[in-house]
């Protein structure tokens, strides 16, 4: 865990008054929040409270579903996310997001990667695959995959997947990556190798992580966000939320003591 | 405060504060001992104390593993966190007020055929009350979580650094006056340190507590009243 002591952190994405309705019912009751650049900024709470509901409204993955609308403002660089005229495309490039269970495609680890890659930018061959293996060492992936890279994605054992999806994410240059859930469903030597995959992703992006493991918000984060029923309690360094909340129903939460 | 969802975590828990309570029954009677053996110069009852610091060693051992079992176990969080680690650190300076407490026994013990000036015993005496109601309190403080009592005691550990001083003073004044004194004011000094350590003790709980209790480190200077480091031999009476 990092002790955030140094100067005030740059506002990479700035959530304001979001209202988030799945048809009638209200999801997400006004939420404010930050992102700080180069920081990663933890969701916790119990299931159903709106954390993974905040992450795919950030980069508007509910478009994709009818009657699901939000209000208010995500800015992303000043930029509100959540207008009409914003290009979905550009803005999933912009901001990456890892699902709970390894998503890889039905093709070749090589084209895992590459796939994103090509719909964004036209790359010459040898440059592609500076991208790719750039993008597989950046995910700690790169060692044990190098001598099959046209094998199936889905060969690989599930951390390895995961550590696939990760390399996928990053390979595309986004400047905020969204993880949902990231670990849930890996064992703890894989669990350990994404925790120092974050914290060496975190030099150079923005990151968003839902966890349902506390001591993992504790080990991973910088800052910690509290969210029970759509509202957001308390959001604070993580050093501080773990150690002596503010909110009484966070320390319930935090020390099992909910219900 | 409501309780865990798992049930078994509150037995670890509780478990754990029965223990402190008894490690703090044991030490304040192992002091409250030490000190009436002085004043009634009773061998017997200081050798007492001396045989009641093992039950003591005992306790912070188990404390201390529970403790550590619970927090592998558990991998407790916020005000449990806070507990655990309250735990182990309460432990150890009742542990170190048994020890100190059975130091004073042996030299009770030491001194008990010879010549004890009346009037530092007593001093010692009052000394050892102020501490004792120091220890009670803090140790009330640290079962009610009352952060208010435990800065209380935090602050009135001055006036027993202050009789300490004078304590030392006195006895280095009967040292001079006659040179047979010097085996018994010797052990004295040594005793009336022990408690004054023992009051030390009592403040280290108090900070404890206050962390336990608020969840921030207490960062101001404790007031001072112990200048005894400072303080030489009177000039010569016979000059």
């Amino acid at each position: 865990m990092t002790i955030v002591t140094e100067k005030p952190h740059a506002e990479k994405v700035s959530v304001k008054n979001l209202k988030f309705f799945y048809g009638d019912s209200l999801a997400l009751k006004g939420i404010n929040l930050p992102l700080y650049e180069n920081i990663v900024t933890a969701f916790i709470g119990p299931s159903g409270c709106g954390k993974s509901t905040l992450l795919r409204v950030l980069n508007r993955m509910y478009d994709l579903y009818p009657k699901q609308r939000a209000e208010g403002e995500i800015l992303l660089d000043g930029e509100n996310v959540l207008s009409p005229k914003q290009d979905l495309n550009l803005l999933r490039a912009k901001i990456g997001m890892v699902f709970q269970k390894p998503t890889p495609f039905p093709m070749s680890i090589y084209d895992n990667i590459a796939f994103g890659v090509r719909l964004y930018e036209s790359l010459s061959k040898s440059e592609l695959n500076d991208r790719v293996e750039s993008a597989l060492r950046r995910a700690a992936l790169w060692e044990e995959v190098k001598d099959k890279l046209h094998a199936s994605g889905l060969s690989l054992s599930g951390g390895q997947q995961q550590r696939l999806c990760i390399a996928r994410t990053v390979a595309v240059k986004p400047e905020v990556i969204l993880l949902d859930e990231p670990c849930s469903a890996l064992d703890p030597i894989s669990t350990a190798k994404i925790e120092e995959l974050i914290d060496e992703l975190k030099r150079d992006y923005t990151i968003a992580i839902v966890t349902h493991s506390m001591q993992q918000a504790a080990r991973v984060s910088q800052y910690t966000a509290f969210m029970y029923l759509g509202d957001l309690i308390e959001f604070d360094d993580t050093s501080k939320i773990f150690t002596a909340p503010h909110d009484k129903r966070t320390q319930d939460y935090i020390t099992g003591r909910f219900g | 405060m409501p309780e865990h969802i798992v049930s078994s975590f509150d037995e670890d828990l509780d478990e754990l504060r029965t223990r402190i309570v008894e490690m703090g029954g044991v030490s304040e009677k192992m002091l409250a001992d030490s000190t009436l053996a002085l004043v009634k110069r009773d061998s017997a009852l200081a050798q007492s104390v001396i045989a009641a610091d093992a039950r003591l060693d005992g306790l912070q051992r188990d404390i201390e593993e529970l403790a550590v079992l619970t927090i592998a176990r558990r991998q407790p969080m916020a005000v449990d966190l806070r507990e655990l680690i309250s735990v182990i650190r309460v432990a150890a300076d009742l542990e170190r007020i048994g020890d100190l407490a059975k130091n004073t026994s042996k030299r009770v013990v030491a001194i008990s055929g010879e010549t004890q000036p009346q009037k530092l015993v007593i001093g010692v005496q009052h000394m050892s009350d102020l501490v004792q109601a120091q220890l009670k309190d803090v140790l009330d403080a640290y079962v009610q979580r009352d952060d208010a009592q435990a800065l209380d005691v935090w602050q009135r550990d001055d006036r027993i650094d202050a009789l300490y001083t004078s304590i030392f003073r006195e006895l280095l004044t009967y040292m001079m006056e006659d040179p047979r004194n010097i085996t018994s004011c010797t052990h004295l000094l040594f005793l009336a340190k022990n408690i004054e350590r023992i009051g030390d003790h009592t403040t280290n709980i108090a900070e404890t507590v206050h962390y336990l209790a608020t969840g921030v480190t207490l960062s101001v200077d404790r007031p001072k009243g112990d200048t005894s480091s400072f303080t030489k031999a009177p000039a010569d009476p016979s000059s």
